[in-house]
């Protein structure tokens, strides 16, 4: 069992990998450069010590040095240099390329995917989640597919060629090295093992004391108005000692992984010095060869510990790439048909028939539903709060496709045109109003990019928002962050409104917002909702009496299923959920 | 820095020791190179195995000794690190206790937080650091040197040379590059604003079909990133082997230099492979040193943050009254008042206008007043400045005919009951919950409060009644729900002045009328204030008090306010159209 688990990790690990291959392979000469670079920065780089090795063999003792022998070599040493320090900055250059357009590429792709993502994946998962796959994955990603170039290959090579160096010198010193060395590993691995447990400790703990951080300082207000100050420190106080106990344990333990390998450094190379020493009295090898034996021996654990970081980074990121392709290789929304048609003027008409939907097959939601709305006409969703009245928004600008039956409009189904054509039909404001970082004029003319000042300034005024807006600092330039900035919710909202008032679309869906505006800034967007829905097929998911009893058709909405149609009056006069409804809510105590 | 020092003192024999035992860690490791040059002079060149065995001994020696020491120093450094940091939390979190209202809103949640927790992990990642490096790098590097110089002059000067080119190149591409990564993150986190952007907007995008145009302003942001990584890695990627052309270089010039001397005797072949060695040790540590420097400097940008909260002075004064002498002391009920505002104003800081301005009313013990107004008129701004949330900037706040600000701020805290407007919760049980209200209520104290609230049904509904679980902030309740315990945690307290800052919102006409009858029964008759934005939930009050952009525009019953206040009508009929008035 547990090994087949095993081998389907292993087998979805393989599978992501070939995924990074493929982008990779783009940039193939970029690859084969760095790994011939990495190969020439190595070789070089291990004949140094040698080179060093017989220049000390020439230089024996007073009056006995060979100058013309040392100058040769030195003159190699610097060549050798050259090359090394060139092939190494070359390899540097094409990892960074190929780590850098790769991570470029996927996060194209990613933005790609989320634009056609359906709605229904965006709505079932937090956007901090999918934002930390296009950021957060690809930035570890890309650290350990870098890291891994730089360092897991020329670590290998590294560790092959010093063998090989080794053995060509002294093959009996070689294996004193080669028996002492997989302690260095076991140790690291020894106390990485113990260290982790104490990590997970503290970083629990950690969360744990974040938590309350969280919640005292983010309610502070609350606290100060209790006075309950003292309490909060002593809560406090019991998870600050005990993040202190962990964190000493965690910090302490895994700080002696440095020394320890050092230490097991420090015992290889001590035994290469006893090894290289008899030998070299017996003639075995010569000063000179000890000298780079020793300098092999100080490099040689360097590489293992290096690769063993390498291979918990590297399988790190293969986990992170597999969340982004995962995102990456998500089913995209159905594409817009072939032949569907492009409708450049919506005629105001609206069709239901026989139409079935639901979120999750398990609950049936809206269930042969049929509505005919002519041109001009408003239709009121009521319903309590968190009846599901936005399913019919969803429904009607397509961000959901409807399970059964059809829903047309200037009757085409609206399956047969293109999306595109569909939401320019339409003019929606909903409830959560949102706004994009830029200038509040770049959010008005979203719409319609081409308006002209005068536009702009006319459907502001018409929306009650010019006054506002021209008391910000820069007027229409004044940039708003990311959501609107400082903007009042109830600016905010105008600004909406604005941006679909500027579009002047045959139809609209409104979500009368009530509680974000007081009542005298409500009478203004109730006027400027009035104006905008002049003679334009409306559907509007409304709070407001004045509003319903004005529609000429009401649906009533309950736990996501419309369960009552008709107008204010017949559906009074059917005494059912409406009525309990309008007798509770609006119905004066 | 003199913040970490203040809590570093309480840890002074682990901060000297830490490094003490670091250094002697490092001077082991320099006598490594000598012990070789021994070993390969003296005992290679006069074939002396018992010798070369004896330096055998010592290297292991030595390695032990080093490891023993070393870990000392880690053990030392992290108990210090750990000590320092969580003494610095204990006091930040206690300093942020005292801040006040207007003091939280010029600095913000989200700041103090970052301050308590990240900020301060990397302070106590860079003591740790500092307290293992300190000594360490510079011994092994200057060690190096004058360890160089007791061989032989004219080979220690090549490290004279050599040491600061090193240090030149490898703090120059650090330091050098880290403004560039500055923008690196920056374009980052311009991808990450597009990219979030992109999915809370994902309806509205649709909507007016711009995703071909977010597609492109990510493109030209991440090529942008892209082109800065590129730019950067180059720069960096220059460091490996430019250190090394200049290490090996200066290796070549010691051979030549060795070799000269070795000829005329001046030096021996072991002396020469010991120099080499420590040619061979400063590289590594430079570069620690120069990552060891990035590190206290960040660590120093997090203490200079954290320390500029503690700057902050609460810009509160403390009284001396108690709420309850002050209660007694007051002659009868009809005089003085209660609560009473004379010529209020309020100016928050920053703002360049009042929020409240010349706001003067009195309210009998007992009474109830409404609150009413459009979004921003001051309503909450006004009941905040009873409980001394803010202080008034003109004119006096006086409770039974005492100002304010002479009461000490937890009596008058603990008397006044304030409901605000967002519906907050704590982790914890509900009993847990309504006891910030008062610490030892009992079962029945708190059922009364609940019934009162009109929350004793729901609550009674739930498994484990009061044991059952809040998570944070409330999040497994309604909107209406939260509402509810809100207020019966306020109502624990029996407070002498109950303040409902629009805290009914989410509650339906029946609820809502419902809980201002049980308030208005409650046994110790508090005065009451309820702001609102719906005409029916203060219709009843004694008096109304309605603003307008800050001012009062009318005080009065829902009678006389109806017939005379034009904003008051205005507010009404919009909630109450004429006609349907008419009707019922």
């Amino acid at each position: 069992m547990r090994n087949l688990k095993k081998t389907t990790k292993n087998a979805a690990n393989s599978g992501t990998v070939r995924k990074v291959l493929i982008r990779i392979r783009k940039y193939w000469i970029y690859l084969i450069a760095s790994i011939i670079m990495a190969a020439i920065t190595v070789a070089s780089s291990l004949y140094v010590p040698i080179l060093v090795g017989r220049i000390i063999d020439q230089i024996v003792g007073p009056g006995k040095v060979q100058f013309t022998q040392v100058t040769a070599y030195l003159i190699q040493m610097g060549v050798v240099i050259g090359i090394t320090a060139f092939s190494q900055w070359i390899m540097n250059i094409c990892n960074n390329k190929i780590t850098y357009q790769v991570t470029r590429d996927i996060r194209d792709e990613a933005i790609e995917k989320i634009e056609t993502l359906p709605l229904k994946y965006i709505d079932s998962h937090s956007y901090g989640e999918l934002v930390s796959r296009v950021i957060a994955d690809v930035d570890q990603f890309a650290d350990g597919l870098l890291m891994g170039f730089t360092q897991f290959f020329s670590g290998v090579l590294t560790i092959l060629g010093t063998l090989i160096f080794m053995v060509s010198i002294d093959a009996r010193i070689t294996l004193v090295v080669v028996c002492i060395t997989p302690l260095s590993l076991f140790v690291a691995s020894f106390i990485a093992k113990h260290t982790y447990e104490m990590f997970h400790k503290q970083s629990e703990a950690r969360g744990e004391q974040t938590a309350i951080i969280d919640e005292m300082i983010g309610g502070q207000k609350v606290v100060q108005a209790y006075a309950y100050e003292d309490e909060a420190m002593e809560k406090f106080d019991i998870i600050n000692e005990k993040l202190q106990k962990y964190s000493l344990k965690a910090i302490f333990y895994s700080s002696i992984t440095n020394p320890a390998t050092r230490f097991v450094n420090s015992i290889v190379y001590a035994g290469v010095a006893v090894a290289g020493a008899f030998s070299a009295i017996h003639g075995g090898i010569t000063v000179g060869q000890l000298s780079s034996f020793l300098s092999y021996a100080n490099q040689y654990t360097k590489p293992f510990n290096e690769i063993s970081g390498v291979i918990t980074e590297l399988q790190n990121a293969i986990a992170c790439a597999a969340r982004v392709f995962e995102l990456i290789e998500e089913e995209s929304e159905v594409p817009d048909k072939a032949e569907a048609k492009v409708i450049e003027q919506m005629d105001g008409t609206v069709d239901l028939s026989h139409v079935y939907f639901s979120y999750v097959p398990e609950q049936k939601l809206i269930e042969d539903f049929n509505l005919s709305v002519q041109k001009g006409q408003r239709v009121a969703i009521v319903g309590p709060t968190g009846c599901g009245k936005t399913t019919m928004i969803n429904l009607l600008m397509r961000f959901y496709d409807a399970n059964q039956g059809e829903i047309a409009m200037s009757k085409v189904p609206i399956q047969d045109m293109t999306r595109a054509s569909l939401r320019a039909g339409i003019g929606m404001v909903l409830q959560e109003t949102w706004l994009k970082a830029g200038t509040i004029r770049e959010n008005i003319i979203m719409g319609k990019p081409d308006a002209t000042d005068e536009e702009i300034i006319e459907a502001a005024k018409a929306s009650h928002a010019h006054g506002f807006i021209k008391r910000l600092s820069n007027g229409y330039d004044t940039v708003i962050g990311e959501d609107g900035g400082n903007l009042s919710q109830g600016q905010k909202q105008l600004l909406c409104i604005t941006r679909v008032m500027l579009c002047k679309p045959p139809m609209l869906i409104l979500d009368e917002a009530t509680s974000s505006i007081d009542t005298r800034t409500e009478l203004k967007v109730q006027n400027a909702f009035a104006k905008l829905m002049e003679g334009r097929t409306s559907f509007i998911v409304a709070h407001r009496l004045s509003t319903i009893q004005s529609a000429d058709i009401i649906l009533v909405m309950k736990d996501g299923h419309i369960i009552e149609q008709g107008n204010h009056e017949s559906l009074l006069a059917q005494k059912g959920f409406y009525y309990t409804l309008y007798q509770s809510q609006y119905a004066h105590v | 820095m003199k913040l970490i020092w203040t809590y570093l003192k309480a840890y002074k024999k682990e901060s000297v020791l830490a490094p003490l035992f670091k250094m002697l860690e490092a001077m082991f490791e320099l006598f490594v190179p000598l012990v070789v040059a021994q070993i390969i002079d003296r005992g290679i060149g006069q074939q002396e195995t018992g010798y070369i065995m004896k330096m055998c001994m010592l290297l292991v020696g030595l390695a032990i000794v080093g490891l023993a020491s070393s870990i000392t120093a880690q053990y030392f450094a992290a108990k210090a690190a750990v000590g320092c940091v969580t003494g610095l939390r204990h006091h930040l979190f206690a300093h942020i206790q005292t801040l006040t209202f207007s003091d939280m809103d010029t600095v913000g949640t989200s700041t103090l937080i970052t301050r308590m927790t990240s900020d301060i992990n990397q302070i106590q990642n860079g003591v740790n650091l500092v307290l293992r490096l300190f000594l360490r790098s510079p011994i092994i590097v200057f060690g190096a040197m004058i360890m160089a110089f007791t061989i032989d002059i004219r080979a220690a000067l090549i490290f004279v040379v050599t040491i600061p080119v090193l240090a030149i190149v490898i703090f120059g591409i650090i330091l050098g590059t880290r403004p560039m990564y500055r923008n690196v993150q920056a374009g980052l986190d311009k991808v990450l604003e597009i990219t979030r952007q992109n999915l809370t907007g994902v309806r509205v995008i649709r909507a007016f079909n711009k995703q071909d145009a977010e597609v492109k302003s990510f493109k030209t942001a991440n090529e942008s990133l892209n082109r800065m990584q590129k730019f950067v890695g180059k720069i960096s990627g220059l460091m490996n082997p430019l250190t090394y052309i200049i290490i090996n270089v200066a290796i070549i010039v010691l051979l030549w230099t060795g070799a000269v001397q070795v000829d005329t005797g001046k030096l021996t072949q072991g002396q020469v492979i010991a120099l080499y060695n420590y040619m061979s040790q400063i590289l590594i540590e430079l570069i620690k040193l120069a990552n060891f420097v990035i590190a206290v400097t960040k660590m120093l940008a997090c203490a200079n943050r954290v320390e500029t909260i503690f700057a902050i002075q609460p810009d509160m004064t403390e009284g001396n009254i108690s709420y309850e002498e002050a209660e007694q002391s007051s002659p009868s009920l009809e005089e003085p008042y209660a609560v009473e505002f004379r010529h209020v104003g309020l100016r928050y800081k920053g703002a360049g206008e009042e929020s409240l301005s010349d706001i003067s009313f009195a309210v009998k013990k007992g009474q109830t007043v409404g609150i009413i107004g459009g979004t921003g008129s001051g309503k909450s701004s006004l009941v905040h400045l009873i409980p001394r949330f803010y202080d008034a900037t003109s004119g006096d706040v006086l409770i039974y005919g005492k100002n304010v600000k002479d009461f000490t701020r937890k009596s008058l805290r603990q008397r006044v009951g304030i409901v605000m407007q967002k519906a907050l919760l704590f982790q914890g049980s509900i009993r847990e919950n309504m006891q910030w209200g008062k610490k030892d209520a009992n079962d029945a104290e708190i059922m009364e409060a609940l019934r009162i609230s009109q929350a004793k049904e729901f609550v009674d509904k739930k498994d484990g009644h009061l044991d059952s679980y809040v998570d944070q902030g409330g999040k497994n309740l309604s909107g209406g729900q939260r509402q509810r315990l809100t207020i019966a945690r306020a109502v624990v307290k029996q407070p002498d002045i109950l303040i409902l800052d629009d805290s009914a919102s989410a509650l339906d006409y029946a609820t809502d009328a419902a809980l201002r009858k049980s308030i208005r029964e409650m046994k110790n008759s508090p005065t009451v204030f309820i702001v609102s934005q719906r005409a029916a939930s203060l219709m009843y009050a004694d008096q109304i008090i309605v603003l307008d952009d800050g001012v009062v525009s009318g005080i009065g019953t829902h009678d006389e306010l109806l017939a005379q206040c034009e904003v008051y009508q205005e507010i009404y009929y919009s909630q109450f159209p004429k006609k349907e008035v008419a009707n019922a």
